[in-house]
């Protein structure tokens, strides 16, 4: 059992804000995000891409933003549990909540923040009929053991740079990768699409493009995969294969969350923001882009703010009637639960001859 | 409005609305769509407006002239679900005078 003052769901930038902002009160935070690394939709989406409206960052890369999130809030050491979906929650009879991940990881703390953005990320599924019958019987939409496609023949969809690196990355492991995409040209990294191009000619992927993956053949497990391709005059044909790993990207969705007895209106959760940003259960906040209030804005700064007053809030939950005010970080510093302390340098007192 | 054009936007339930897109403040079809909620919150414009994530595809139904697709919806509308000759991605549309009586159809959700 992982124990901690604040339990995060997302460790996006207002999941990454909120540990600075707790760290200053002393408490501890841990964070739960689906992706394996922290970020969010930064670092997923658009981490090459500027933001212009980070206060006092005329233009940041999302990245870069994560990146200087992350040196900000080191010195309160959070935990992190990556590559996990927040599951359920069980509220305690000491008031505490219990969440358990996908995994079966389990976290307890007397406050739950979500900061889960638009949701947790899950992969698109291709609209293949009998695709369903086949998942984890030889259709996985991630790859998370690369080892398990040793000597097996695969069958990778997708046009993107998750496609690309896979095919490369298998090419060395699998008995065969064909990489199938409907149209002739990938968006990727360009030493990807090089890479790619070098493996096809050297005869270690076969690629297949304009093409679709239509079907699905197999009894049990998967067998083939029927593929259409449209060069020239359209044909059907079959591949056989052992495993059909199609990569379409991810897509979030609230998922589990939206079964905890939240009030939800419009795909997020309803706060009240006139005070601290509680949803509808004590104990249990909601801030950045997945809560919702009159004038709600999706904007990161709006939530570092949330993130900040929802501290104050989660403080007098954890430390009842315990005295506190604000303190500014000029003032007194910023002392680390790693034992480091940054401050303002003294003024000099000398006096001048 | 003078600079308001009227659009017909189809919604993914079959539903088609009249609605006035302003010229003048720099939307894109995608923004108008979610400025009417015309699509529930979430489910529409999940990127941004980057044009990486397919949600806010649409088929256009009228012969309007529009701005030629460049790389990067292309790219993203090969990777997509439910493609049709005439997808879009409404992010990528932006609203001019010269849309005047655009009729488009909300693509499924995916």
């Amino acid at each position: 059992m992982i124990k901690t003052d604040i339990l995060i769901i997302g460790a996006g930038p207002t999941g990454l804000f909120t540990v600075f902002e707790a760290g200053l009160l002393k408490l501890k935070c841990h964070l739960i995000d689906a992706l394996p690394q922290q970020g969010g939709q930064c670092s997923e989406l658009y981490p090459k891409k500027p933001i212009y409206d980070i206060p006092a960052y005329p233009e940041i890369l999302a990245g870069d933003l994560t990146h200087k999130l992350m040196e900000q809030c080191k010195q309160f050491e959070p935990g992190f549990t990556l590559g996990e979906r927040a599951e359920t929650i069980e509220k305690q009879e000491d008031g505490s909540f219990i969440v358990t991940t996908n995994k079966g990881t389990k976290h307890q703390a007397p406050v739950v923040a979500i900061a889960g953005g638009l949701g947790s990320f899950e992969p698109r599924k291709p609209l293949i009929h009998n695709i369903a019958h086949f998942e984890d019987k030889g259709v996985e939409y991630m790859i998370k053991e690369p080892e398990m496609y040793r000597n097996k023949k695969v069958v990778i969809a997708g046009g993107g740079d998750s496609a690309l690196d896979w095919s490369i990355y298998l090419s060395d492991i699998a008995s065969e990768v064909t990489l199938i995409h409907r149209r002739n040209e990938f968006r990727g990294h360009l030493d990807s699409v090089e890479k790619v191009q070098e493996l096809k000619n050297a005869g270690k992927i076969n690629l297949i493009t304009p093409a679709e993956v239509i079907g699905i053949v197999g009894d049990k497990n998967v067998k083939a995969v029927v593929v259409k391709q449209a060069q020239h005059i359209e044909k059907e044909f079959e591949i056989q294969c052992d495993h059909f790993i199609p990569l379409f990207g991810l897509s979030p969705k609230l998922g589990p969350i939206a079964n905890w007895g939240l009030e939800i209106e419009k795909n997020a959760i309803k706060v009240n923001n006139a005070l601290d940003y509680q949803t509808n259960i004590p104990g249990i906040y909601a801030i950045g882009d997945v809560n919702t209030y009159p004038g709600k804005l999706k904007l990161i700064l709006c939530g570092f703010h949330e993130a900040t007053l929802m501290c104050q809030s989660a403080y007098q939950i954890i430390n009842p009637g315990k005295r506190f005010v604000l303190k500014y970080t000029t003032v007194s510093g910023v002392n680390g639960f790693d034992g480091t302390r940054k401050e303002a340098p003294k003024a000099v007192v000398k006096k001048i001859e | 409005m003078e600079q308001d054009i009227n659009i017909k936007i189809t919604d993914r339930d079959g539903v088609t609305h009249d609605v006035l897109a302003p010229t003048d403040m720099a939307m894109n079809l995608m923004e108008v769509v979610r400025s009417y909620e015309l699509a529930p919150e979430g489910t529409i414009g999940i990127c941004g407006g980057m044009a990486m994530c397919a949600s806010c595809q649409c088929y256009v139904l009228s012969d309007t002239a529009l701005p030629e697709m460049q790389d990067d919806e292309e790219a993203m509308l090969s990777e997509a679900f439910d493609v049709k000759e005439n997808s879009r991605l409404g992010c990528q549309i932006q609203i001019t005078p010269e849309m005047e009586g655009l009729e488009v159809e909300l693509a499924p959700e995916s």
